[in-house]
């Protein structure tokens, strides 16, 4: 059993760069912070070393950090411009009874982060919904279609409304012909 | 009921209109699609089973739309979920009747102002016979709301369909 310091000592000793800090004043838990174009490599040695094994990845969440720039727009909505989208990966190990948070932050603009659906399996549609929704690019995911809303959901709407969780998000007016708003 | 109080007094021969008849008929065998969409879908079950008997009205779930007179839109009702709602009640024969049940169905319930996925009110696809308020409606609340669907049917026309 390890605590969020020693596992991020490891990491940073195996890995460097890749690593980018542990964050301990959050009131909830530890997170270590790394790079999203890396997690993949990180992943497969958090779940296979003698010391880790996280075997099991309990949850896989998009979030939009709504962190760039604020644009008013002439209707009183806001767009935002810059800025990052996190993935948060709540890893346990059963073996070993401990925990871990893994956070990678990509830029809004592009947000691109390696799949781990082949470290582990689960991670599969954790990934398409956070797809989906949020609207992160899972690079070498072997299916990333959407999960929850209709697949030809872009073709009704426009750049703003693709994806439902973003903090700038508009709501189209039609789908399909039915209207959408009350 | 109409039917009966036409019956001569000896003999078992009763006089009535054909409206009648074939409104009698079809009111006391609505057979409702087998389908379910949330939480209100519970109560209908809970409706279907011993204690409250939806099938003492006659209403058993029926499970093609093809042999189905009824559909009760039970629970919240996404823009995904709305398109297979309308080709079921689209395979469904005439005359066909829906109940709207819940204020999900009736008109987006809570899911009105944020609900980027829900149709608000499932009447903004197909046309809904009885609305039945609550969130979720109680047994007794659907019934009410059959006893209004049955109130419909009994006063309906060869000659025009109300719905």
């Amino acid at each position: 059993m390890m605590n969020a310091e020693e596992i991020y000592n490891l990491l940073k000793e195996k890995f460097g760069e890749a690593v980018i800090g542990l964050e301990k004043e959050n009131p909830t838990e530890p997170i270590i912070t790394a790079s999203p174009l890396q997690i993949h490599k990180i992943s497969e040695f958090l779940r296979d070393n003698d010391q880790l094994k996280f075997d099991s990845l309990m949850c896989l969440s998009g979030v939009d950090d709504a962190n760039g720039e604020k644009i008013k727009e002439e209707d009183g909505s806001e767009i935002i411009k810059g800025g990052t989208l996190s993935v948060y990966y709540h890893l346990h190990s059963v073996s070993l009874k401990h925990k871990i948070t893994l956070k990678v932050s990509a830029p809004r603009e592009e947000p691109k982060v390696e799949s781990v659906e082949n470290v582990w399996k689960c991670a599969d549609w954790h990934e398409r919904e956070a797809f989906d929704l949020v609207g992160i690019v899972f690079l070498n995911h072997p299916d990333l279609r959407r999960i929850l809303m209709p697949y030809d959901w872009d073709e009704f709407s426009e750049e703003i409304s693709r994806h439902p969780l973003r903090k700038d998000y508009k709501n189209p007016e039609f789908y399909q012909g039915m209207k959408i708003p009350y | 009921m109409g039917l009966l109080d036409k019956e001569f007094s000896e003999g078992n021969i009763v006089i009535t209109n054909v409206d009648d008849l074939l409104n009698w008929a079809r009111l006391s065998s609505i057979w409702q699609l087998g389908f379910g969409l949330a939480c209100c879908a519970i109560e209908m079950m809970a409706t279907s089973m011993s204690h409250y008997d939806f099938d003492r009205f006659g209403v058993i779930p029926r499970n093609t739309p093809r042999q189905a007179d009824a559909i009760i839109i039970s629970g919240t009702v996404t823009l995904k979920m709305a398109i297979r709602i309308k080709r079921l009640y689209e395979q469904m024969p005439d005359p066909k009747y829906i109940i709207s049940m819940g204020s999900c169905a009736n008109c987006g319930g809570p899911y009105w102002e944020h609900g980027y996925h829900v149709l608000k009110g499932i009447d903004r696809v197909i046309p809904v016979d009885v609305y039945v308020p609550g969130c979720p409606p109680r047994p007794e609340a659907l019934l009410e709301g059959l006893l209004k669907l049955q109130d419909k049917i009994r006063n309906e026309s060869l000659r025009k369909k109300s719905a």
